[in-house]
């Protein structure tokens, strides 16, 4: 970090402004990375905007006539439930799982309690049990499981799409984490002042973790709205196909042409792409405490 | 902001008389009764802990226990002791499933490591345009699965059609059956894998080499190493913990693939993509083998533990 304006790259290779050479070469390995990273989802969007298909020729990478066909067509084949589902599970869940993550995170970072420990370990060990791994029982236990909304159980219901996901290790480690950060003058302060703890954690200590939660929130948002092998599990009906089941079921019927399937693919990946270039900076910064710090 | 406010002075509507800030304890003012103060932790962990109780320790232990069962709904369960394991590891499909994972789980996250790292060299740097670039390179990471996995399967179409298949026949190559053929599928699957996943790792490299002391690169050009001699002597070492974290994250991750494959190939041609997961999925779900399906969901989850544990211990130890 101590020269950053020196002309020196990751090598430690001097890069000369005259060896025009070089740059050409460093020009041309952009492209190429342009090429393969970014050119397979263009011509994602290219698809669904020229209406051509497969059946027709090439698919084109700048759209002759431009259409909206195909985004109606995906509209008449579900896909507008299936928004509408994921955006209920993704906000309902994203919600949830951000407010117990930080009233857990209270506990563990700020208090000293008897059994911390078994708590900690306990948290750490859920992080070896994802759905992919218990996913049979899983749906045993779904189906034993009374639906606080008032169903029998949780299957093909949205407490089932939504509950299993509020509780993730991922944002508890991270809050925990920052909340230790804390100087502890502010709570003993307010203390004093005659606060309990709901009143500290609310007007305190959240207030102050907001980058923390931003973190939380946009991981959180990606885990949910990525979701595939739980509503695989929970949704029966089309009724209750979040987004990603949407999009699989266009794949299954094969009537529909690749333009239409790709329209539903785009509407699935537009919010995850937005909201990442929205919050680059928070994500970034979460991917590396969670992965180097684990 | 109120609290800030009145910080130097206490509140003003409290009588009681201020603590002076060095021999303030943390139970020394208003010290609750014991209970509420036990109580209070577990209150604003119960939220966390019922949920993690419901859905991950209930299903894992509950899936231990099924797995020593056949498992029939509506006639009880029977006692079959572990039958349900040496079923499962006799079976030919469990074993190409099994190998398959592996395979896929070493190849992809070794070929995702190797392209990061060889992205994060070209472009790690503060520079504007490196930035946007990153940033391009890093939209397959957050794209869902799903939607990869539908964008590959239209780009892979077999067929002088499909979009990689053209762009091949006007190298004079191809086409290729990519996904259709069992010649071809798994590897098909891998390089999709390692499309979305290079870009992550190359932000971790990106971050890990901007921690690298630019003076050693100084030190050593004075010395008179080459390019690759840097790289060998300074780079690697340097990065060597996060590397071994991304190798090791990714196997244990590796070990679980289901979404890709179950969205691309459905474990087919003739199983040549089949995984422990998709298995598990198939015997469980659509066949009705909860029991022999539970105890390869146990044997999975007991690698994955002792893998995971495995890491702990060794960066603890590295970290000492």
């Amino acid at each position: 970090m101590s020269s950053m304006s020196a002309p020196t790259t990751a090598l430690g290779l001097r890069m000369p402004t005259k060896a025009w050479t070089r740059t050409a070469v460093r020009v041309v390995l952009y492209a190429a990375v342009l090429f393969v990273f970014v050119m397979p989802l263009w011509t994602m969007v290219a698809t669904v905007f020229s209406g051509t298909t497969l059946k027709t020729g090439q698919m084109s990478l700048f759209p002759g006539h431009f259409t909206l066909a195909n985004i109606r067509t995906a509209f008449r084949f579900g896909v507008g439930r299936g928004l509408l589902n994921s955006v209920i599970v993704t906000g309902v869940g994203l919600f949830l799982q951000v407010t117990v993550s930080a009233f857990a995170a209270y506990a563990l970072a700020r208090k000293k309690f008897r059994g911390q420990a078994v708590v900690l370990l306990a948290i750490l060990a859920t992080m070896m049990m994802p759905e992919e791994v218990i996913a049979i029982p899983l749906y045993l236990v779904l189906g034993k499981v009374p639906d606080p909304l008032g169903g029998s159980d949780l299957l093909d219901s949205y407490s089932g799409l939504i509950l299993p996901v509020v509780g993730w290790a991922l944002p508890i480690y991270v809050l925990t984490g920052f909340m230790k950060t804390i100087p502890a003058e502010l709570e003993e302060a307010a203390r004093v002042d005659g606060a309990r703890d709901l009143r500290i954690f609310f007007q305190i200590i959240l207030p102050l973790c907001r980058p923390a939660l931003g973190t939380c929130a946009v991981f959180g948002f990606l885990m949910i709205w990525d979701q595939y092998l739980l509503p695989l599990l929970v949704a029966s009906t089309p009724h209750m196909y979040t987004m990603t089941l949407v999009v699989t079921s266009l794949s299954s019927s094969q009537e529909q042409g690749e333009g239409v399937r790709m329209a539903a693919s785009l509407m699935l990946m537009i919010p995850s792409v937005l909201v990442y270039l929205g919050l680059q900076r928070l994500f970034e910064r979460g991917m590396l405490n969670g992965s180097l710090k684990g | 902001m109120a609290l800030t406010k009145d910080r130097p002075g206490g509140s003003p509507r409290s009588g009681r008389p201020r603590f002076p800030a060095g021999n303030r304890t943390p139970s020394a003012p208003r010290a609750l009764p014991r209970w509420p103060r036990v109580a209070t932790p577990w209150l604003f962990l119960a939220p966390v802990l019922v949920l993690f109780g419901v859905f991950k320790f209930w299903p894992t232990l509950w899936g231990m226990y099924l797995s020593f069962f056949e498992v029939r709904p509506y006639l009880g369960n029977r006692w079959v002791g572990w039958d349900n394991f040496s079923t499962a590891f006799h079976d030919a499909a469990l074993r190409s499933a099994v190998e398959h994972t592996v395979v896929d789980a070493l190849v992809t996250v070794a070929a995702s490591a190797l392209l990061g790292f060889g992205l994060a060299l070209l472009l790690e740097g503060p520079a504007r345009h490196l930035r946007i670039l990153r940033t391009a390179a890093f939209l397959p990471v957050v794209t869902a699965m799903v939607a990869v996995a539908e964008l590959w399967n239209t780009i892979l179409y077999p067929g002088g059609y499909g979009t990689l298949n053209s762009l091949l026949g006007h190298l004079g190559l191809g086409p290729e059956p990519f996904l259709s053929s069992p010649h071809s599928s798994l590897a098909s699957v891998m390089l999709i894998q390692v499309w979305k996943s290079a870009p992550y790792d190359m932000v971790i490299f990106v971050a890990g080499l901007a921690g690298i002391d630019r003076q050693l690169y100084e030190a050593a050009a004075i010395d008179g190493a080459g390019a690759w001699h840097r790289l060998r002597h300074v780079t690697l070492p340097s990065l060597r913990p996060v590397t071994t974290i991304v190798l090791t994250l990714g196997i244990i991750r590796g070990l679980r693939v289901f979404t890709e494959i179950y969205v691309l190939t459905g474990g087919g041609p003739a199983g040549s993509t089949e995984t422990i997961v998709t298995y598990t999925y198939k015997q469980g779900i659509q066949n009705n083998q909860l029991g022999m399906a539970s105890a390869v969901s146990t044997v999975l989850f007991l690698v994955t533990v002792l893998l995971t544990c495995l890491t702990l211990w060794w960066r603890r130890r590295k970290e000492a």
